[in-house]
């Protein structure tokens, strides 16, 4: 569900030749209304979207750009970088894995509960971050389930990397999965069965027929996956122990820096997040435009 | 290469697709499978193919019972209804495919397949495509790439679901001609599956008619529309007026009127419906006349060689509209006029006997 | 006669369905469960004891009324945004389009500190506002702007796209049949949207409940006063009182399943009224 924002064709539409609302009489808004509107929510759009993000860099280089620099190459700076790298790294190939083959199972097949079972997939995104950090304490915690057993085999999962791991992989679950499923379940499975027909075997079939096809809803699913996973804080924050060097990931820096008020040093850091995000959402606009082309491509193939 | 199906059922829920259909469809013959949609004519194509699971039942290809090979080893050529063909490869790559995909050990060189894609773009006249993607074709184009493709892998037959179906009327026709042509080069057995009763009788050697998951007919196309050996074959294949009644000695009464009745099989008493094509009902303009139908002109059309009359009749308060095709001069020496009470006179009536009640709207949904 | 072996056309199916059963169990459902296995093993009075200490219920007022105000305002400050995205021809269109996904791509705590450099008394609004003597960060109002910002998107990304598919017939033949702008928009537009619009509402309003990043930082943390449910649970783990913890986390779990709940069926209901899925 928190993917409200998915590869559709209604994005396409907004990409495609503009149609003329405003010189159709009967669409037409009164030029009142439509200053009132457009003032109204591009206001709200600019003191509640831009202004947040033009702070970050506006805090960010405050104190000029030595300070900026010595912020974010500072040890324990460079070791959270490394730790939300390392958390992604891991985290989206998991998620990307588990989103092809739950998109192969959910389209591709008729079987019971289907609807249940993406119902149970979304569940990620509805459950807070902090219960999902808290779910991996009491499992793998010193008091919890597991905790004695690890304890004895001297392993460590919370406050460790490997429980920043589990909470990143919890809360960017279903990011690859939500985007497939509905673009597999529109493609249908005939060229798959023509694949089938002609000989080839189910490897040949998901490469050459499959993946051309989903490629770019899934590039998109990656890098929403991904900016999730670099950026999550509250699930992390719960496992995490934050220990200065060794657990802490970006986000967690600039909450300790913060509560250390070192305004500037935290803005640095959470700069380089904000960077990310508009890298993001610039992707996100690319994929979305070259999804908008291919779609068009299909729209004249079932047109002529 | 023959195939036979044997006892084939399939239900998809509580709904019977098909229910114990046996087949026989000869070596080199081109068959259409004809029926309206729901029939379940594209999911007997697909068991065939083996893209479906038959409940019960055997598919036996030349002889041997294919029912457990994969549809992957059955060498068959399937066209899809929306063709399916793959998005992002070139003409040339799919038809190459196939080929391509094949293992290494029996996969043909490079070289091989350059050559035989082209001479199968050739076959289907389209070889200056080579480099188009599919998005960049016409409908009728996207169809013979979907057939080349098919052909790609020399299959021992083709099942086409729908061939035509995505295409509009005028390349239609021309690739229906063309695939006959392609048929009578290649002899190779093949299946389609249509709705269009003119498709079918136009294109095939052999028509076999289906009906709520059942066989109704089979036969060469003249067989089929001469001799409708069903009521529902009747009213499916071109218009046709019905008539519900009850049969006497040598009559039939249709209401308060009486007809000849041909038929002396048809036991005296029982319920039956009795069907006339347009051009076999005339028109009698004495309503006084013993025999013949009562109905009463509502529209005339007076263009073409024959004259086509539409006319309606009210029988235990409902309206039936029937249609008589009569020649030109005919219409005229009968000064017919809209408004008109006639009689209908039947010169040739194919009569079932009714053994179980069936809705007169479904054969008129299904044939006028 | 025998029945055949069923096999797939299309293979992969025990595999794929296989793995995705057993990924979402060993990463999602068992560990959620965990929080009901703890939770029983408290007692049903304990749990309520838990749940209904003042101080929990208070995060819980907080949490729940600030979601929901945050999402009604988003209702209509989103609607009007996808209005103007998709009714009107403006400079940097495009862009605002692109940008109304920030709180999706950025980072919860980054959204955090700049939302309280900007609201706090020193910062660049906040100062503003305690000169006519309001206090926006570090109270309640705070909590409420940081769930505004992170739900905007939602509500818009739901409607933009119905908007966007709406024929432009409709109007034309409700102007023909001599509507007002007015009554088209009340009777024929808003109807359609409304399914949309309620989706997004539920969505920004659970995404809102369980938030915890961009909130803590501006909410200022005040017991009974602007403390938030999710930081209720870290609280209590910090204290290493887990059963705690863990009842809080149920009670949200439960809030959890049946917003879902609601979702889907506004979805169904949105896929039946408009014909797609949103």
């Amino acid at each position: 569900m928190s993917g409200a924002t998915s590869l559709n064709a209604a994005q396409v539409a907004s990409l495609s030749p503009a149609r003329h609302y405003e010189d159709n009489p009967a669409t037409r808004d009164r030029p009142w209304v439509k200053w009132s509107i457009l003032g109204i929510s591009l206001a709200f759009f600019a003191g509640f979207l831009l202004l947040p993000l033009a702070t970050v860099f506006v805090e960010a280089f405050k104190k000029g750009w030595d300070v900026y620099l010595a912020a974010i190459t500072e040890d324990d700076a460079l070791a959270s970088i490394k730790l939300t790298l390392i958390a992604a790294v891991i985290a989206v190939p998991l998620n990307l894995v588990f989103g092809v083959a739950a998109a192969w199972a959910i389209a591709k097949f008729e079987f019971r509960a289907k609807q249940f079972l993406i119902t149970l997939i979304d569940l990620p995104f509805s459950v807070s971050p902090v219960v999902a950090g808290l779910v991996y304490v009491l499992l793998f915690g010193a008091q919890g389930l597991l905790g004695p057993w690890l304890d004895a085999h001297d392993l460590k999962i919370v406050f460790a990397v490997p429980g920043i791991v589990l909470a990143t992989v919890f809360v960017t679950f279903p990011f690859v999965a939500r985007e497939l499923i509905p673009l597999m379940q529109a493609q249908g499975k005939e060229e798959e069965e023509a694949a089938i027909v002609l000989g080839a075997n189910g490897w040949q079939t998901f490469w050459h027929v499959t993946l051309p096809n989903i490629k770019w809803g899934l590039i998109y699913g990656v890098v929403l996956c991904n900016a999730r996973a670099m950026g999550e804080f509250g699930a992390v924050s719960v496992v995490s122990g934050h220990i200065r060097g060794i657990t802490n990931t970006m986000p967690l820096q600039i909450e300790i820096l913060y509560n250390e008020y070192q305004f500037a040093a935290a803005f640095a850091v959470a700069s380089l997040l904000a960077l990310l995000a508009l890298v993001t959402l610039v992707l996100k606009t690319l994929i979305e435009w070259r999804a908008a082309l291919n779609a068009r491509d299909h729209q004249q193939e079932s047109a002529s | 290469m023959s195939i036979q199906v044997q006892n084939i059922r399939k239900q998809f829920g509580n709904f019977v697709a098909l229910d114990d259909v046996s087949l026989d469809f000869p070596t080199g013959e081109l068959v259409a499978l004809l029926g309206p949609s729901g029939c379940g004519k594209t999911t007997l194509l697909r068991i065939i193919a083996g893209l479906e699971h038959a409940d019960q039942g055997n598919v036996i290809l030349e002889g041997q019972d294919a029912s457990g090979t994969h549809v992957r080893d059955r060498q068959v050529g399937f066209v899809f209804q929306h063709y399916a063909l793959f998005r992002h490869m070139s003409v040339f790559d799919n038809i190459a495919f196939g080929l391509r995909v094949k293992p290494r050990s029996k996969r043909p060189s490079e070289e091989i397949i350059r050559k035989k894609v082209t001479d199968l773009l050739k076959l289907v006249q389209l070889d200056w495509l080579a480099d188009r993607f599919p998005a960049q074709l016409s409908g009728g184009q996207r169809q013979r790439i979907a057939l080349a493709r098919a052909l790609a892998v020399e299959p021992r037959v083709l099942l086409l679901d729908e061939p035509f179906g995505a295409l509009d009327a005028k390349v239609r026709k021309e690739l229906r001609r063309w695939l006959r042509k392609l048929h009578d080069e290649l002899h190779i057995t093949s299946i389609f599956v249509t709705h269009d009763q003119e498709e079918a009788l136009e294109v095939s050697d052999r028509v076999v008619l289906m009906n709520h998951g059942s066989v109704e007919q089979i036969g060469t196309p003249e067989e089929v529309w001469n001799a409708p050996k069903t009521p529902f074959v009747y009213s499916f294949l071109g218009s046709v007026n019905l008539f519900h009644g009850r049969a006497g000695q040598g009559e039939l009464e249709v209401g308060e009127q009486r007809v000849n009745n041909p038929d002396d099989a048809i036991r005296p008493g029982a319920e039956v419906i009795a069907f006339a094509r347009p051009h076999e009902l005339d028109i009698d303009t004495n309503i006084q006349a013993s025999h013949g139908i009562l109905a009463t002109i509502s529209r005339i059309q007076a263009f073409g060689i024959t004259a086509k009359v539409e006319l309606e009749r009210e029988d235990a308060q409902q309206i039936h509209h029937h249609e008589v095709e009569i020649p030109l001069d005919r219409l005229i020496a009968l000064q017919l006029k809209g408004g008109q009470a006639v009689r209908l006179v039947p010169s040739r009536l194919k009569v079932f006997e009714q053994t179980k009640p069936v809705a007169a709207d479904h054969y008129i949904a299904a044939g006028i | 006669m025998a029945s055949l072996p069923r096999h797939q056309v299309l293979p992969g199916f025990r595999l794929t369905l296989g793995y995705t059963l057993l990924y979402l169990s060993l990463l999602v459902l068992i560990p959620l469960s965990t929080v009901f296995v703890k939770t029983a093993s408290g007692g049903w009075e304990h749990f309520v004891a838990i749940a209904t200490a003042p101080r929990v219920l208070a995060s819980f007022r907080l949490s729940f009324g600030a979601a929901l105000l945050a999402a009604a305002i988003n209702a209509v400050f989103g609607l009007l945004l996808a209005w103007s995205l998709v009714r009107y021809r403006f400079p940097g269109r495009k862009i605002v389009d692109s940008l109304i996904d920030l709180p999706f791509a950025l980072p919860t705590a980054v959204a955090g500190i700049a939302l309280t450099a900007i609201y706090s008394p020193k910062g660049w609004v906040g100062s503003l506002a305690a000169d006519h003597g309001i206090r926006i960060a570090f109270t309640p109002a705070g909590v409420l702007i940081a769930l505004i910002f992170i739900g905007l998107p939602f509500i818009v990304r739901t409607v933009q796209p119905v908007l966007e598919d709406l024929e432009v017939e409709l109007e034309e033949a409700a102007t023909s049949l001599g509507a007002q702008r007015w009554q088209i928009f009340r009777m024929v537009i808003f109807p359609t949207l409304l399914p949309a619009l309620l989706t997004g509402f539920a969505l920004a309003f659970a995404r809102a409940v369980g938030e915890y990043g961009s909130v803590i930082f501006i909410a200022g943390n005040i017991p009974m006063v602007s403390e938030i449910a999710p930081l209720m649970i870290i609280t209590k783990l910090e204290q290493y009182d887990y059963t705690g913890a863990t009842g809080i986390a149920a009670v949200m779990l439960i809030a959890s399943f049946i917003l879902l709940f609601i979702i889907n069926s506004l979805q169904a209901w949105s896929a039946r009224r408009i014909g797609r899925k949103i």
